[in-house]
């Protein structure tokens, strides 16, 4: 039958044709299309990358902030606590310096006082033993001359002279 | 569908055989004495030497299209309007000296000294050689027309990427995009495999658009005769790049494939060889008549119910007929994506088959 058998001239010219058409449509439509399809999709994909890498670099830099933030913050407690040592420490020190010069001072007054007493005790023991002697001398003098009169200025000096 | 199809067509064509039982003698009445179903639709199912769009007035109203054959003497050349829309071998043209007859659209080389066909039993021509025949036929015009067509389509298209709109597509291309993209991932990528299918994509695109185009003109009642996908003649030649190409691809791993199976013992290798040689052949075979019975068959179909109205010479039978006519024509809508979609998996299957390596098969 006809219908089913290939006809030379129509398989000549569909072989003619059909090669034709693919030279053509590869070299004009073909490449140029399926360039620019994957060259879109390479920079939807590039572009997704970019994207995603940004993220991750963001989220890096997050958590380095974040770290920052918390070195930093723990670097200004522990400089509080020095700072808070170092004002303990000091005011403690210089109470004890204080306390310690004022012992020295209270020690020195006490001596120096201790010294004064002693060497006013000594000056009026000097005093009263020169005032003695002065009596005695005159007691004597009197008693030399007048029996009377020397009872007398034993007594009236008994009454000038004032304990001292 | 292709099965259901045929079966559809086989009923049809034995129905209108028993409606008619008259019909294959009555072939050179007239047109007022009686309609031949047969005829008709393989008049408009096969190829023909002129566009024949409509008949006026008892006047066929034709474009005619150039014959070109290939004699003992050379090259003969003469337009087909030259035979006076004649069929029936007795419109003779003389050129250079041979002297040329058209029956039954084929042309005819006549004897020295002989005016009348005749043929044997087997339908040889006792009088008369067939010279090979490279005219311009229908189909290669309608070929030519979906050619332009789809230069018109993706030249276009291809026009429409600029670097400026970051290769976003506009316009036409923007519609055909969507079923390049198809295609790549739904055909080639799976078939063939990410790293080997850019080579075949010209390929497969091409073949798929032109089988579609040329299904869809086949649709198109003023075009209907235009039959191009349904001519086994074209089937035959897609199936041939298909074949030639699965051949040229083919690697080591392939033609170890078919002459010396691997993993199985050496009977087993030399039972399989020869059917791994015959399945060669028979898959671009199996693509020729695929396509080219599905798509023949959709024409049957739709003529054979049309030729109903004439068949019962009654008015009372169009509303069916068109209605069923027009249900096939529905589901050929379909089918002329089908075919050229099952074209294209099938030729990509067995270019993947050639080029799949060792580990995947």
């Amino acid at each position: 039958m006809d219908l089913i058998t290939p006809g030379l001239g129509l398989v000549f010219w569909s072989i003619i044709t059909f090669l034709f058409l693919l030279i053509v449509l590869k070299k004009f439509a073909w490449k140029p299309i399926l360039g620019a399809i994957d060259e879109r999709e390479n920079g939807i994909k590039n572009a997704l990358e970019a994207a995603d890498k940004a993220r991750l670099e963001m989220e890096n830099l997050k958590a380095d902030n974040e770290r920052i933030l918390n070195e930093a913050r723990a670097e200004r407690e522990a400089m509080l606590k020095d700072a808070r040592e170092i004002k303990n420490k000091m005011v403690s020190d210089a109470k004890e310096e204080a306390q310690e010069q004022a012992t020295k001072m209270i020690t020195q007054a006490q001596e120096a006082i201790e010294n004064e007493k002693r060497s006013a005790m000594a000056e009026l023991k000097n005093h009263v033993a020169s005032l003695s002697i002065e009596i005695a001398e005159k007691v004597v003098r009197e008693e030399l001359s007048n029996k009377g009169r020397q009872l007398e200025l034993v007594e009236s000096m008994l009454g000038d002279a004032k304990l001292n | 569908m292709t099965l259901n199809t045929l079966r559809a067509v086989l009923f049809l064509v034995f129905s209108l055989a028993i409606a008619n039982p008259g019909f294959a003698v009555q072939e050179n009445d007239s047109e007022d004495n009686g309609f031949n179903a047969k005829e008709m639709i393989m008049h408009h199912v096969k190829d023909a030497h002129e566009f024949h769009i409509v008949e006026w007035n008892n006047k066929p109203i034709s474009i005619p299209l150039p014959i070109i054959l290939y004699t003992d003497n050379g090259l003969v050349t003469f337009m087909s309007s030259e035979f006076h829309h004649d069929d029936s071998g007795t419109q003779i043209v003389e050129k250079n000296g041979d002297r040329f007859v058209k029956y039954h659209e084929k042309i005819y080389q006549l004897n020295a000294g002989v005016d009348t066909l005749t043929f044997d039993e087997e339908d040889h021509p006792t009088n008369a050689v067939l010279p090979l025949d490279f005219s311009i036929t229908r189909n290669v015009f309608m070929m030519w027309v979906t050619m332009l067509l789809l230069f018109i389509i993706f030249i276009t298209s291809a026009r429409k990427y600029k670097k400026a709109n970051k290769f976003v597509p506009s316009g036409i291309a923007s519609f055909m995009e969507p079923l390049v993209i198809f295609i790549r991932d739904e055909v080639a990528i799976p078939m063939i495999g990410e790293n080997k299918y850019r080579k075949f994509m010209p390929f497969l695109l091409s073949v798929f658009f032109f089988i579609w185009i040329n299904n869809i003109f086949g649709l198109i009642p003023v075009l209907n005769g235009a039959n191009v996908s349904g001519n086994i003649a074209f089937t035959l030649s897609l199936a041939l790049f298909t074949f030639f190409i699965t051949m040229f691809s083919g690697n080591k791993n392939y033609w170890k494939h078919i002459f010396w199976m691997p993993g199985v013992p050496v009977p087993m290798k030399i039972f399989l060889a020869p059917i791994e040689i015959i399945g060669m052949f028979v898959k671009p075979f199996s693509l020729t008549i695929r396509l080219f019975a599905n798509i023949t068959a959709g024409h049957i179909i739709i003529l054979s119910l049309m030729s109903l109205i004439f068949i019962f010479k009654s008015v009372f039978i169009a509303p069916v007929s068109v209605g069923f006519s027009l249900f096939i024509l529905i589901i050929e809508i379909v089918v002329t994506a089908i075919q050229a979609y099952i074209f294209t998996v099938l030729s990509a299957l067995y270019i993947g088959s050639a080029t799949a390596e060792e580990d995947n098969h």
